[in-house]
């Protein structure tokens, strides 16, 4: 998801306006009939992430051969929660928004697609200069390969100001209908791709 | 498969109660408090208590264009690589970062620019340390609220044990600036007064600042040493800015560090938790331990000794344990004093000198993120 475009699996998802990023998360959510009140209160971070995830997990997912503590998330950004640090600093020199120091956090995006699917697994988010997917593939690895979890949606997700990316791989210990080997030079072809 | 073990090799607890883990634990064993009320109109309009550096205290002998979070995690660093022969050098050490808000305090005093985003990055501030002290490798950075110091001693756990490095040096801090303070106040989740863990008449935390190290090694050289033994990370799935109304996703982090560590509740001899001094965190905590079976292990939380130094907590708290493991000593809660929590849970009320094989440290955080953490001898 980057520049007005969206794209699962190789296939063009919906194509928008190269608008501002609050702009072009609002036509997506709508245009693919989204209805999560809560979507409107995030950050922009939280709202490509979560835009992301939606349409990452979208048809053909089966949550239900999970157990919640099975399925959890590996992200990473260069930029934390700049975009919303800058937002709330704005407000807090006349009067501090809790609404916004909440979203201060990189990882609130992950308690926000948590609390979306109720993934109660593993998680953590990284701080990358720039996308490492050798290092998120082994982080990954280690928690597949020691049963810690049995699926693990992992990847970037970055916005600051009018820039935006997000992408997210979703793998399994099962192998599935549709599926390719993890790896990171996988990984990294489809990320560059974008 | 057998696994390898990791040692705790050396380590430095830099706060406003010492800058080596011995003062602090001397000053700990004393029942100090770095806590105080301060007014510095600079960082916030109302007096508020806190634990913080001076201001105009170097932090560094030479401290050159290193911001003050740069400088606190130089200072902890340095001191516990002097205690052991890991070479950050040598190509099988890594250095792992943990932090909530790093620099962003350069927000409050320049303007925004490109320049400025970098600056504030916290891969700009891994870069500089990495390279003041001449680490190969490319640093890892953990920013996941208040748990990123319990994560980056499990990663670090990991990396080892995957053979991926041999050394890991594990460094938390985190600055208290305007920008936290005014949150927290924001959120009204700040204590009046010195905070009060687990107590009736708890009323919020206070916030601290400080940074830690924990050098990990899986070097037969450090055999003697404590190890970490194993780790649990778990997620509410909640709320983004409150804590479960069960408790069960910490205990499943708890019982899932204790599986890690092959280890049975009853091995267990005490418990550092997380302990803010909030309302809902406390009480989540209480039903969390009680849930995992450990409602009878001695307990404590260092909150009102350090603040909540956030990204450090988790690295501060877990150095402070393991070094009452090495000195058969756990510490008493200050600022508790009636039980405030509707689960049983042992909390410590005073000094005991007594036998600790392993000990368990948790933590929690905005996000609805858990993370919980086991040494052992």
């Amino acid at each position: 998801m980057c520049q007005g475009i969206i794209r699962r699996n190789n296939e063009l998802v919906f194509e928008g306006e190269h608008t501002d990023p609050a702009s072009f998360f609002l036509s997506v959510y709508r245009d693919l009939g989204f209805s999560y009140p809560k979507f409107h209160k995030m950050d922009n971070l939280c709202k490509l992430g979560w835009l992301a995830s939606e349409v990452l997990l979208k048809d053909d997912f089966d949550l239900g051969r999970y157990e919640p503590e099975e399925i959890g998330l590996v992200l990473a950004n260069h930029n934390s929660s700049l975009d919303d640090d800058t937002r709330y600093w704005e407000t807090a020199k006349e009067a501090a928004s809790p609404s916004l120091f909440v979203y201060t956090l990189p990882n609130i995006v992950i308690g926000e697609i948590c609390i979306r699917n109720n993934f109660k697994g593993e998680h953590v988010f990284y701080i990358q200069q720039d996308f490492d997917a050798d290092f998120i593939a082994n982080q990954v690895n280690y928690l597949i390969d020691n049963n810690i979890l049995q699926a693990c949606i992992c990847g970037w997700m970055d916005v600051l100001g009018a820039e935006y990316k997000a992408s997210l791989f979703l793998v399994e210990k099962q192998e599935g209908g549709q599926s390719v080997p993890f790896s990171a030079e996988n990984m990294n072809a489809i990320f560059k791709a974008i | 498969m057998h696994r390898r073990d990791i040692f705790v090799a050396a380590d430095n607890v830099f706060s406003p109660l010492g800058t080596t883990t011995a003062e602090n634990f001397a000053n700990l064993k004393q029942g100090i408090t770095a806590v105080r009320p301060h007014h510095d109109p600079n960082i916030s309009p109302q007096p508020f208590f806190a634990s913080l550096f001076g201001k105009d205290e170097p932090l560094i002998e030479k401290p050159g264009d290193y911001t003050r979070f740069e400088q606190l995690l130089i200072a902890s660093v340095k001191d516990a690589l002097l205690q052991c022969d890991v070479k950050p050098e040598d190509p099988k050490t890594i250095l792992i970062v943990s932090s909530t808000k790093g620099n962003i305090s350069l927000l409050e005093t320049e303007e925004f620019s490109p320049t400025l985003q970098e600056r504030i990055s916290l891969n700009t501030s891994a870069r500089l340390v990495a390279k003041h002290f001449g680490f190969i490798n490319k640093p890892v950075v953990i920013s996941n609220a208040c748990v990123s110091g319990v994560m980056a001693i499990v990663t670090g756990m990991r990396l080892l044990r995957t053979g991926h490095y041999e050394h890991a040096v594990i460094a938390g801090a985190d600055v208290i600036s305007a920008f936290i303070l005014s949150g927290f106040q924001s959120f009204q989740a700040l204590s009046p007064g010195v905070c009060k863990p687990f107590d009736k008449t708890r009323d919020g935390l206070n916030l601290g600042e400080g940074a830690g190290t924990m050098i990990l090694s899986a070097s037969a050289c450090y055999k003697d040493h404590p190890r970490v033994k194993g780790g649990g990370i778990s997620n509410d799935a909640n709320h983004i800015s409150g804590p479960s109304r069960t408790g069960k996703e910490l205990s499943y982090a708890i019982n899932q560090s204790l599986k890690d560590a092959e280890l049975d509740a009853g091995d267990l001899d005490f418990i550092s938790a997380h302990g803010t001094a909030t309302p809902y965190n406390d009480e989540m905590e209480a039903n969390a331990i009680s849930l995992s079976g450990l409602g009878s292990v001695p307990l404590n939380s260092l909150k009102a000794h350090y603040g909540h130094t956030l990204g450090a907590a988790g690295m501060i708290e877990s150095i402070i344990s393991v070094r009452s493991m090495e000195e058969s000593t756990i510490l008493p809660t200050i600022g508790f004093n009636e039980k405030g929590v509707t689960k049983p849970v042992s909390i410590c009320t005073s000094l005991r000198q007594t036998k600790v094989r392993n000990v368990l440290k948790t933590a929690s955080g905005f996000g609805g993120c858990n993370a919980a953490v086991v040494f052992g001898k």
